[in-house]
């Protein structure tokens, strides 16, 4: 091996860990561009890809915005339709992108990209400056708590790299930021056509201080976004080799809860409590997938084993005595509505939260939000395609849950049309009352 | 494995979210199948369905849609891997629909598009209601747009433009008769991951993946080596190189690159300095046009 690509290769496999990040932008804001800059840049765009695209370009740019447009449609008739997912990789972190539209079902799609961002990047034209849809972008980033937003202020090179129309932008958006509630919120000035500030320090702007876009994705520190506070494991399936495996002739007693770990840390000696029946009993073990663990914790996939044989199936919910979620049938939410029918009250769905899925009513309708002005329209009666508003159902059997804000995982839920079997919402848990 | 802070390395990470998906399936689904090749996706897939559900044994059949040009030694390879796990195998056969005539063979001698209604067939058959299969999203644009679960109506046909949102990790799998889900549990792994894997695992693979000395003919830049389903054509000169192929699809249509890689770690160095991305590389049924694959998945294919 050459020592070119044994360095390649450490840095294809070194230790590393994943950044989600949900981009969104209006139509003409420079977003593809960027994005295709990220991926060239990083050199995650291969010979072949940029030959096509170099072939397809008009002008004297090569445009990376088509790297990132995939079906036909939207080659034809210039529009991104749907969410798309990019990956690209430094010696730091790997990063798992969501493309998510400006304009076409804005709201659905944001609300699809940010729901497992870690960070979201706004884009903003810095000839224009805020904009509604920039509003919006960041309101819907903080309704889907993600952590880390970051608003990348673009062509820059068109105002010709002016300080003063970045800092009047940046204060704009650092006022409104104070109504929504974002932990951690950072600007940077960046022209996505020439690569200032993307991948590295522009020289066109020497009273930037900050980082590059690139070098803030690679060292932001997410580690600490999870709750490792409230362990809450929701049961997946239950393991029971009824036909063992080849090697699994030790395990006929074997009786495993196979589930991801939804917050917390288990270990083996905890004491437990299964939700519903409220019994109470130890961790005898903790299998992962490659033999057993001494700790689980967000994200893992595991398989939990319990001292004492209980009834547990799929749908019940570990957690510790003294720290269990709500056992509730009424749910208060924010929810995100993306079917064409509208939501009413007395409307029958489906609620999926966590692995439990039940039967709920609609009860009423508290309000539409606004999600420009953020005004609260309480006379609302429904909520149509693409509308936010606060709801709340009964469910038919109990769910076990916490607030959102405190819990990403047990505070979230989708809504299921029966008849058509479409995921028709996002809902998002707030405190009662 | 783990850190005392309690994070994961990326291929923790990604193994977490695919056994994920493989449980939420075997618990949500009636009659889930695993689509296996015997190629690298699909052998890392099968891997994680047996971590999945260990020490049980993996809960559904796995299927391999056998065009009749298949590379030997990736059928043995699939017949070893089937055998250990003690799975069943649904083998359903383009050579048998060809001489039912339910199915025309094309001009060009290629089996890709003859496939789909050959897997149709068999879904139907045998009652699937959902096909895990090997894809991954780093592939090719259109299948960037894919979702973790991909609906499939009753024709077993993509819609691109009307697909189901898909939040957080919460899936919805729900199907009326005759529709189907495809579901993709490799979505977010790159190539680069699963050589990664496959090295981090020790995860056996077909000897084809690693370079050895072929007689190769150069058609167009692609190197094919000469096989049962590759002839030299007249006055084509046939040259003795190193190659080692980066998939391994249909033996008349999948072509080799040069490599001295004899070791997974080496192939991941080859991989790693590689500018050309792996469909580009070496398969003549995507080079068609730049929207093959989109219109083949709307017709039903992976």
């Amino acid at each position: 091996m050459s020592a070119l690509s044994q360095a390649a290769a450490e840095i294809a496999t070194a230790r590393k860990d994943i950044l989600r990040i949900a981009t969104a932008g209006s139509v003409d804001d420079g977003k593809s561009t960027l994005i295709g800059r990220l991926l060239y840049d990083s050199k995650a765009v291969f010979e072949d890809q940029y030959a096509a695209i170099e072939r397809a370009s008009r002008g004297d740019y090569v445009d990376l915005a088509l790297l990132t447009d995939g079906l036909r449609a939207e080659r034809e008739q210039g529009i991104t339709i749907d969410v798309a997912y990019r990956y690209f990789t430094t010696p730091r972190r790997t990063f798992i992108l969501a493309d998510t539209p400006g304009h076409v079902q804005y709201t659905r799609n944001m609300v699809t990209g940010a729901s497992t961002a870690d960070l979201a990047i706004v884009l903003v034209d810095a000839r224009k400056g805020m904009v509604e849809q920039s509003r919006r972008h960041a309101f819907l980033a903080s309704l889907l708590r993600v952590p880390h937003l970051v608003v990348a202020v673009n062509k820059m090179d068109l105002v010709d790299w002016s300080e003063e129309v970045f800092e009047g932008i940046r204060d704009e958006f650092a006022a409104f930021a104070t109504k929504l509630e974002v932990p951690d919120l950072t600007v940077v000035p960046i022209s996505a056509l020439q690569g200032d500030n993307v991948v590295t320090r522009s020289a066109n702007m020497p009273w930037y201080e900050g980082t590059s876009l690139l070098h803030h994705l690679e060292h932001v520190h997410v580690a600490s976004d999870r709750n490792l506070v409230d362990a809450r494991f929701p049961v997946q399936y239950v393991i029971r080799p009824q036909v063992l495996g080849p090697d699994s002739a030790a395990f006929h007693d074997y009786r495993g809860y196979a589930g991801r770990v939804a917050a917390g840390v288990l270990r083996p000696g905890d004491e437990v409590q299964v939700l519903p029946s409220g019994l109470t009993t130890t961790i005898a073990a903790i299998d992962g997938p490659n033999g057993p663990l001494d700790a689980a914790f967000p994200p893992m996939s595991v398989t939990v084993r319990l001292a004492d044989d209980l009834d547990v199936s799929r749908g019940d919910m570990i957690c510790r005595p003294h720290n269990a979620p709500h056992v509730t049938q009424d749910l208060d939410a924010m929810v995100s509505w993306m079917a064409d029918a509208p939501l009413v009250p007395r409307m029958r769905l489906a609620v999926k939260h966590t692995t439990r899925t039940v039967r709920a009513m609609v009860k009423d309708v508290q309000y539409r939000l606004d999600v420009n002005s953020l005004h609260r329209d309480t006379d609302a009666t429904g909520l149509g395609l693409n509308d936010i508003g606060r709801v709340r159902f009964r469910t038919t059997q109990p769910l076990f849950v916490d607030d959102y804000h405190r819990n990403r995982v047990t505070g979230r839920f989708i809504l299921i049309d029966e008849s058509t079997n479409a995921t028709v919402g996002a809902g998002m848990l707030t405190p009662a009352g | 494995m783990t850190t005392p802070d309690h994070r994961l390395s990326q291929l923790q990470t990604l193994e977490a979210e695919s056994v994920h998906v493989l449980r939420e399936v075997a618990a949500e689904s009636e009659r889930p199948v695993l689509l296996f090749s015997g190629g690298k996706d699909s052998i890392v897939m099968l891997e994680l369905a047996r971590k999945a559900f260990a020490p049980a044994r993996i809960p559904f059949p796995v299927m391999h849609v056998d065009t009749g040009l298949n590379f030997p030694e990736v059928l043995e390879f699939r017949d070893k891997r089937v055998a250990e796990l003690g799975v069943e195998l649904v083998v359903a056969s383009v050579p048998d629909a060809i001489a039912a005539g339910t199915v025309r063979e094309e001009p060009n001698g290629s089996r890709n598009r003859i496939q789909t209604p050959v897997l149709l067939d068999a879904v139907e058959q045998h009652g699937f209601t959902a096909l895990f299969g090997g894809a991954r999203r780093d592939e090719d644009k259109a299948r960037a747009k894919e979702r973790v679960f991909s609906f499939r109506d009753e024709f077993g046909q993509w819609d691109p433009k009307n697909q189901r949102p898909e939040l957080w990790d919460l899936y919805n799998g729900r199907t009326h008769l005759g529709e189907s889900i495809r579901v993709f549990p490799l979505s977010n792994w790159t190539e680069l991951d699963i050589w990664g894997y496959i090295a981090q695992e020790e995860i056996a693979i077909p000897q084809l993946y690693l370079a050895q000395e072929r007689d190769v003919v150069d058609r167009q830049g692609m190197l094919y080596a000469v096989n049962q389903f590759i002839t030299p054509r007249d006055g084509e000169p046939v040259l003795r190189e190193s190659v080692r192929y980066r998939t391994v699809g249909d033996a008349n249509l999948t072509a080799a690159v040069r490599s001295t890689a004899t070791t997974v770690a080496e192939v991941i160095a080859e991989i790693a300095v590689t500018r050309l991305t792996e469909r580009g590389a070496t398969r003549g049924d995507d080079k068609v046009s730049d929207a093959a694959m989109e219109d083949r998945k709307k017709e039903g294919y992976f």
